[in-house]
């Protein structure tokens, strides 16, 4: 038994630095050499400042941006310091309320659109930080975001193919549209108002 | 469910199913200590391992020196993990510093990632700094494994050695393991995550404004946020692996984080049963007669296609009532559609399903949806999944060892049916074979259904259920299952992080898996003592299509007995109540 519990103790100790420490470290080491970018969280630098990270969503809710996912993440949506689901079930009706709320708004942001509303826009993502909606839902949006910066559909729609990302290789996952990417390439088009400047938003 | 949709879970099925040969094949040499020629770098460390810790390889154990020498070093991890969370805050690689785990809360952890459970009642990047992550979570997420299939490999030395007294050396079996199998595949699957988009670094959380400001509940104008990341995909790989399924992350493979482009995602998700998959062939090579390994992944994948198919047709459903509201939840090309309520975009519903059934099936527990979401008959899916025993594929290790054990009591019930002596690959099945076989299907089955029903008694429960009956009382059976069968996954509205919930759950962990495990030592310990019989006339063949009928049956008449009252009372109440609805 006590050579048991040596034995034990050391294997633990052996085991411990083999792979708590000098196999996570090699990775992180491998990772910060190759693939530096990816490792640090595929963050969108602006003057040497991370303005955001093109895999971490950000809360949307003004007519002129693309709406972004609901989010469950407390105290704000979008919390990347803590991510969460809501967890409601199909039956809570705090569920359906939430779903009618969310259906209420995005009509009243575009009273003239009828056409039903993609059911990725009105319900919560499972991390509460979902970077992208699907394509049906960014076209859901275009012409109330194109009205709100005076901007032509056609321009805008052109935006959202840019940022749709297609089924990895042309076959695994799902078509979607990055809404930081979508958002940031608006604020990059100058609007029709504005004197049109080499400068004006560029990125 | 669209063509593209099946495509993709075409191709994971073949791509697992393509895999189990080679490396099945390879185990079995690891296991049996042909570790010569190109494996002779691992083998350097494996013989450093063994001098650094004075074991000598060739010092075989009794089953029962065995099982000591197992509960030992889980002991010691336990101690190790706990006093690291307690006292994380004074310890160095703590950017956000985070300060001590609660003492329950701790407990319950070291205890969830020590059984290979990994039931997680906090949230990732808000309670564990990178050092605890590292040197204590990462640990356990091997180890834990290790120990899995080392209980598997002595299983196996049972059914192979003849009127021996010893089945193998624990030390041995664990560092094999570890260095020859984990290691390598966790290395490999690590860089590929990274590459596509899992973070792996020491530095702190960043800072970065938002584009558009907004608010929280109080109309506190919030304009930044804090992006949390980490050495994460380290962790993430062997994670998905060992079968382990502790996220890094509050979400787990949800986040963005962790699993960040639909290849990631079919990685991941082939990690979970890449393992217990293959340990078929290898089980199979190691008896020498591999069609005895076919047989019983061919039980596991018919259930697993099964279950899978049921998931995703309920998931695709929509409710009238969200319909009612003028949402298109049509399943196109342009969005996934179907309930997509904790369900991420680039995921969509195929890969959440799938991801739902193989992390249930095998005791993994990881999530890249939230299962508390799900319809009432997809959420019926993970859980009976669960509480079948995790011998669907199952644990590293761990499953195969829960599925030769059904194997023994199928081949019992059917030696009752024609009154003969029954056995199994040349070993006499009798009385005190039977007994450890039944404590091993039994106790899980126990712990499931007293744990909940004394949960469901405590006073202070209704403060942890986040939905109204009778899906409250699905996530508390969700729970149980999800401990005593050491899968980790949960119904995660389910408020666990409570004293009481967090040392019940934490007792029916240890009782699931020691329980389990001890049992299955003292058979190979039985099975090993005994001659070989040569196979007769009246010999039931274990490796026909009618065989594996009869252990599919016994595996889901022994699940269905014990649980369809439970399973009555929560999701097929609110199956029926929603239907009612209509």
């Amino acid at each position: 038994m006590r050579t048991q519990l040596r034995t034990a103790g050391l294997m633990l100790l052996t085991l411990t630095v083999l792979t708590g420490l000098v196999y996570p470290l090699a990775i992180t080491g491998i990772a910060q050499v190759v693939f530096s970018h990816q490792a640090n969280g595929s963050l969108i630098v602006r003057d040497a400042q991370p303005i955001g990270s093109t895999l971490i969503g950000q809360p949307f809710d003004d007519p002129k941006y693309f709406w972004s996912r609901p989010s469950a993440t407390t105290p704000f949506p979008y919390n990347a310091g803590s991510s969460s689901g809501s967890n409601l079930a199909v039956t809570n009706p705090a569920q359906l309320d939430a779903i009618a709320q969310r259906v209420q708004r995005l009509r009243a942001s575009d009273p003239g659109n009828a056409a039903p509303i993609p059911a990725d826009l009105v319900t919560a993502s499972g991390s509460g930080l979902d970077p992208h909606i699907s394509v049906a839902a960014a076209r859901w949006q275009i012409n109330r975001v194109a009205r709100a910066r005076g901007l032509d559909a056609d321009v805008v729609g052109k935006l959202v193919t840019a940022a749709t990302e297609g089924r990895q290789f042309g076959l695994l996952g799902e078509a979607r549209v990055n809404i930081l990417r979508l958002n940031r390439a608006l604020d990059a088009v100058p609007l029709r108002a504005e004197p049109r400047s080499p400068t004006a938003g560029g990125r | 469910m669209s063509s593209a949709a099946l495509l993709q879970v075409g191709l994971y099925l073949a791509a697992l199913l393509l895999l189990v040969k080679p490396l099945g094949s390879y185990m079995a040499r690891v296991c049996e200590g042909r570790t010569g020629g190109v494996l002779r770098p691992l083998r350097a460390v494996e013989q450093a391992v063994y001098r650094l810790c004075r074991v000598n390889p060739a010092q075989e154990m009794h089953w029962k020196q065995y099982a000591v020498a197992m509960l030992v070093f889980n002991a010691l991890g336990f101690v190790v993990l706990y006093v690291l969370q307690r006292v994380q805050g004074w310890l160095p690689l703590n950017p956000a510093r985070l300060g001590p785990v609660s003492p329950d809360s701790a407990f319950n952890t070291a205890v969830s990632f020590v059984t290979n459970t990994n039931w997680q009642g906090y949230g990732g990047e808000s309670t564990m700094s990178y050092l605890t992550q590292m040197l204590g979570l990462t640990v356990q997420n091997f180890v834990s494994a290790g120990s899995g299939m080392a209980v598997l490999v002595a299983l196996v030395r049972g059914f192979v050695r003849r009127q021996a007294a010893s089945i193998g050396s624990f030390w041995v079996d664990l560092t094999r393991s570890t260095v020859y199998i984990l290691l390598p595949l966790s290395v490999a699957l690590a860089l590929v995550l990274v590459s596509q988009g899992v973070v792996q670094t020491l530095r702190p959380y960043v800072r970065v404004p938002l584009l558009q400001a907004t608010a929280d509940p109080n109309g506190a104008v919030v304009t930044e946020q804090t992006i949390a990341v980490g050495p994460a995909a380290s962790q993430i790989a062997i994670k998905q692996l060992g079968t382990n399924g502790g996220g890094f992350f509050g979400v787990n493979s949800a986040h963005p984080f962790e699993n960040p482009t639909p290849l990631s995602n079919f990685l991941e998700m082939l990690a979970i049963l890449l393992i217990p998959a293959a340990l078929c062939y290898t089980f199979g090579k190691m008896v020498k007669d591999t069609r005895q390994g076919w047989v019983l992944l061919a039980a596991m994948t018919i259930v697993f296609v099964a279950a899978l198919a049921f998931c995703w047709r309920s998931e695709t459903q929509v409710l009238p009532a969200v319909a009612a509201l003028g949402v298109d939840a049509r399943t196109t090309a342009a969005q996934p559609g179907g309930n997509m309520e904790g369900k991420e975009v680039r995921f969509g519903l195929a890969n959440s399903v799938l991801w739902a059934t193989a992390t249930t099936a095998a005791s993994n527990g990881s999530v890249n949806s939230m299962h508390d979401s799900y319809m009432p008959l997809g959420g019926l899916v993970p859980m009976v999944m669960m509480q079948l025993g995790e011998v669907i594929f199952g644990g590293v290790g761990s499953g195969l060892y829960g599925m030769l054990i059904f194997v023994v009591i199928t081949v019992f019930i059917a030696g009752l049916m024609v009154g003969r002596t029954p056995e199994y690959l040349g070993k006499k099945i009798e009385s005190f074979e039977m007994k450890m076989a039944s404590i091993a299907v039994l106790v899980p089955c126990l712990c499931v259904l007293v744990g909940t029903a004394v949960a469901v008694m405590t006073p202070s429960i209704g403060a942890s259920l986040s939905n109204p009956l009778p899906h409250g009382f699905s996530q508390v059976l969700y729970a149980f299952s999800s401990a005593s069968n050491n899968n980790g996954s949960a119904f995660a509205g389910f408020g666990a992080n409570t004293p009481t919930m967090n040392l019940l759950l934490g007792m029916v962990m240890l009782l699931g898996r020691f329980w389990v495990k001890i049992p299955v030592l003292a058979l190979a310990g039985a099975l090993a003592a005994k001659k070989h019989v040569p196979v007769s006339a009246g010999t039931l063949s274990t490796h026909t299509p009618l065989f594996i009928v009869l252990l599919i049956g016994v595996v889901l008449i022994v699940g269905a007995l014990t649980f369809i009252p439970a399973l009555a009372l929560g999701p097929i109440a609110e199956h029926v109540e929603l239907a009612a609805a209509k």
